[in-house]
């Protein structure tokens, strides 16, 4: 059995009025952002079930642009989110989308900044805590609460071998190892989340590997 | 180290002749790879957004809630023209429920205890039981803690949403975590503290997830205000020796299965009770409408 955290009961500190609806959402536009990896210029977001069917009691709306501002679930300004969003030059627009057999509480966001564009899928599971489910086209399993590193790659022998020792060369201990591809031969992702933080020598590093085209790391979040 | 229940709590407590806090406090630093001190800082740190979260909900006037407006400022007004019943201990619990909850419905940054739907239930019983008792910051810190520990040992038994088990696992749960931790705050012992979470959660089986419109707002915000005054009861009674027969270990037992016995309408979805009212299906209509995506 897990341990429960005692700052998750008496807590989390978060902006009302809903943990699964608000803050899930704050943390889903804010991992939208990290994974992009610079500011949002530009947002296409889908709501899915019942975030479509309440988020205008709940602000999941509001919610989600605070976090694509990089606002953390527990920030004051976060009912001025759209003002600042404007502020910014962040462009937004919000829809309703099936997005299949998913958690009620999901959402797609297309984001795009100087760092070029992601696509999404996450879905707020209770408490403030969230699943991204899918990334680029890829299915992922990511809630924040490790340091995750990212690689997209040719998927050819070795390429997994070759990030894991780069991870262990700079002491980094991996919790969970996912690799996955759309078809043999095409481009695959890599997928570790990891005890550690991981630094900019080891992302430069995997960067080296020739099969290597793209390397992203998050922080939790 | 686990804490997985109530019994295994109180055993710990009696074998090593720790307070419950210290006990919750080192199993968290544990948990969390961090030192006992660092715990305890960021409690004193939850303690003062509890507390900001009283001061700001008792002002706000509700532009940013659909369905209430400002229901801490109407109570405080009241109060301070002489309309209501009652002791300070009694009116403040109220108030500074219903404060909390009228902030988190604005958007108002509050701790989550054990769910934003619940979170007046705590800072009304246990911050009106402090002045009450004139507690300092640190006894604040330990109640909370203890506090943690029923609420630590509720989840690791029991549901604590509303989708799964019902406003049972969310004001109850809190009620029973508010009482606790008013025993605590009082002197009491730890297996008055049990006994007085069990108390509480005892009066809440079987409560249901209705919420009008799918908000926070009508009945929970209400809603937290009674069950704060609920755990101040069971506290009362758990201080005079009253016993709670069945252990709180058992009582979360029961509450998850009554949750899994409720229908989905009636666990947060709006489909059920109250929120299929004709009241509150006008009044959701009208939002829906107002708000189509």
């Amino acid at each position: 059995m897990a341990q429960i955290g005692l700052f998750d009961i008496v807590g989390p500190v978060m902006v009302g009025p809903s943990s699964s609806h608000t803050a899930g959402a704050v943390r889903l536009g804010l991992a939208a952002r990290r994974i992009l990896g610079s500011e949002v210029q530009r947002a296409e977001i889908e709501l899915h079930g019942s975030f479509a069917a309440t988020y205008w009691g709940h602000r999941t709306d509001v919610a989600l642009v605070a976090g694509l501002l990089g606002m953390t679930m527990d920030d004051e300004r976060i009912p001025q989110a759209f003002e600042l969003a404007r502020a910014a030059g962040l462009e937004y627009t919000f829809a309703s989308a099936d997005l299949g057999d998913v958690h009620p509480n999901s959402v797609r966001i297309h984001a795009s900044g100087s760092a070029g564009a992601i696509t999404m899928c996450g879905s707020s599971i209770g408490g403030g805590r969230i699943n991204i489910f899918e990334l680029n086209g890829f299915q992922v399993a990511v809630d924040g609460s490790y340091w995750v590193l990212l690689t997209r790659h040719r998927d050819t022998p070795g390429v997994i071998a070759e990030v894991t020792k780069v991870l262990a060369i700079h002491g980094i201990n991996i919790a969970f190892l996912d690799v996955s591809r759309q078809a043999r031969g095409s481009d695959a992702l890599l997928l570790a989340q990891t005890d550690d933080p991981i630094p900019d020598l080891a992302v430069d590093h995997v960067r080296r590997i020739p099969q290597v085209l793209a390397v992203r790391t998050l922080p939790c979040f | 180290m686990q804490i997985t229940s109530a019994g295994q709590l109180l055993e710990l407590c009696s074998q090593g002749k720790e307070k419950l806090a210290q006990v919750v406090a080192e199993y968290e630093a544990f948990r969390s790879n961090t030192s006992v001190q660092a715990v305890l800082e960021r409690m004193g740190a939850t303690l003062e957004v509890m507390r900001a979260s009283v001061e700001k909900g008792r002002e706000d006037e509700g532009k940013l809630s659909r369905l209430i407006t400002g229901y801490g400022r109407l109570f405080a007004r009241a109060e301070q023209e002489g309309r209501l019943l009652g002791g300070s201990l009694f009116k403040n619990a109220v108030l500074y429920a219903l404060a909390v909850g009228q902030y988190n419905a604005s958007l108002g940054r509050i701790v989550a205890c054990p769910t934003a739907g619940s979170c007046g239930v705590v800072p009304g019983a246990l911050l009106a039981a402090a002045e009450e008792l004139g507690s300092g910051d640190q006894e604040l810190i330990d109640a909370l803690l203890v506090m943690g520990g029923v609420g630590i040992v509720s989840a690791a038994q029991g549901p604590i949403s509303g989708a799964e088990g019902g406003c049972q696992a969310e004001c109850g749960v809190a009620s029973a975590m508010a009482a606790g931790a008013v025993v605590d705050l009082a002197g009491g012992s730890p297996e008055q503290v049990f006994a007085a979470a069990s108390l509480a959660l005892q009066s809440h089986l079987g409560l249901v997830c209705d919420p009008l419109a799918s908000l926070v707002e009508v009945p929970c915000v209400t809603r937290n205000a009674t069950s704060a005054v609920t755990a101040l009861a069971a506290a009362n009674m758990a201080l005079a020796g009253i016993p709670a027969v069945v252990p709180y270990d058992e009582v979360v037992g029961a509450m998850k299965a009554i949750g899994r016995a409720l229908p989905e309408s009636l666990r947060e979805t709006s489909l059920g009770g109250l929120a299929a009212t004709p009241t509150g299906r006008r009044l959701a209509q009208e939002l829906r409408e107002q708000y189509r995506l």
